[in-house]
């Protein structure tokens, strides 16, 4: 068979830095989503921190550490970043691997949040959105999620097929927020 | 306007998708006429109504929202799953 070279989402897209922050595309690994069936959710959460350490999210919240973290994903959901989920999550939760589904970038610097704050309509100041905060919400008519990694870090997800269109609104914001010194 | 949801809080309405009212279903084996009423009949109030609004860009569940059709003012919101509108027994 032909061998075929993997591209990233943002392959050819990033890194860039615009006065002072970064915009860097993440490899997080596998992504899995998690949903627990009826009733499951305890269970699962049970499983999840036998398997792999780490509790089910609560909803807006995350779990886990860099390289292996639940991110709460919407209704009755979290995204498994990092590990491919345990055979035993199997009985508590359906499980969808969405690893090649997903851009994943990474906004690093002072002035992160006032680059967000002209994308999306939720406070993600760090005295409101902490460290293991996550949301799911809109950037700039895409559907987001949107995570604090760091005190001055996001990290940021939308569909694969509108990762030009993430890196293009992000720099666009980028620069408008470093002309402002 | 703003709609604060059950999981996320407080979002904006350009999250959400608007669906129409919040009507409870007819019970298996009604008459035509509750049928017709269910589907092409509708109360139009200038006031509170109840309404499906899907938060799509969010976490994507199906609310039951009372507003003002007047005014706007959001006075409830609940989950639909829970609001008891599966249908009548």
């Amino acid at each position: 068979m032909a061998e075929l070279t993997a591209k990233s989402p943002c392959d050819g897209l990033l890194p860039v830095t615009i006065g002072g922050m970064s915009l860097t595309e993440e490899q997080p690994g596998n992504m899995w989503i998690v949903a627990p069936f009826k009733e499951q959710q305890d269970a699962l959460s049970k499983a999840l921190e036998s398997a792999h350490g780490m509790a089910f999210p609560a909803v807006n919240r995350t779990t886990g550490k860099a390289g292996s973290r639940a991110v709460w994903f919407g209704r009755d959901m979290a995204l498994l970043m990092g590990p491919v989920p345990d055979a035993k999550l199997g009985k508590h939760a359906a499980l969808t691997d969405q690893s090649d589904a997903w851009a994943v970038v990474k906004l690093d610097g002072n002035g992160a949040e006032d680059v967000l704050a002209r994308l999306v309509p939720v406070d993600l100041r760090p005295q409101v959105f902490k460290r293991r905060y996550t949301v799911r919400t809109e950037l700039k008519h895409m559907m987001a999620s949107v995570t604090r990694t760091g005190p001055q870090a996001l990290q940021i997800l939308v569909f694969r097929s509108m990762a030009k269109t993430l890196v293009h609104d992000l720099k666009t914001a980028m620069e408008a927020v470093a002309a402002r010194g | 306007m703003r709609i604060a949801c059950p999981l996320c809080g407080e979002r904006d309405r350009r999250e959400f998708y608007y669906k129409g009212a919040a009507l409870v279903r007819p019970a298996e084996g009604a008459d035509l006429e509750t049928w017709h009423e269910h589907v092409n009949l509708r109360e139009n109030p200038a006031g509170p109504l109840d309404e499906l609004w899907y938060h799509e860009l969010g976490c994507g569940s199906w609310l039951k929202v009372t507003r003002n059709t007047a005014t706007h003012e959001i006075l409830d919101v609940e989950l639909a799953s829970e609001a008891g509108l599966g249908g009548e027994k």
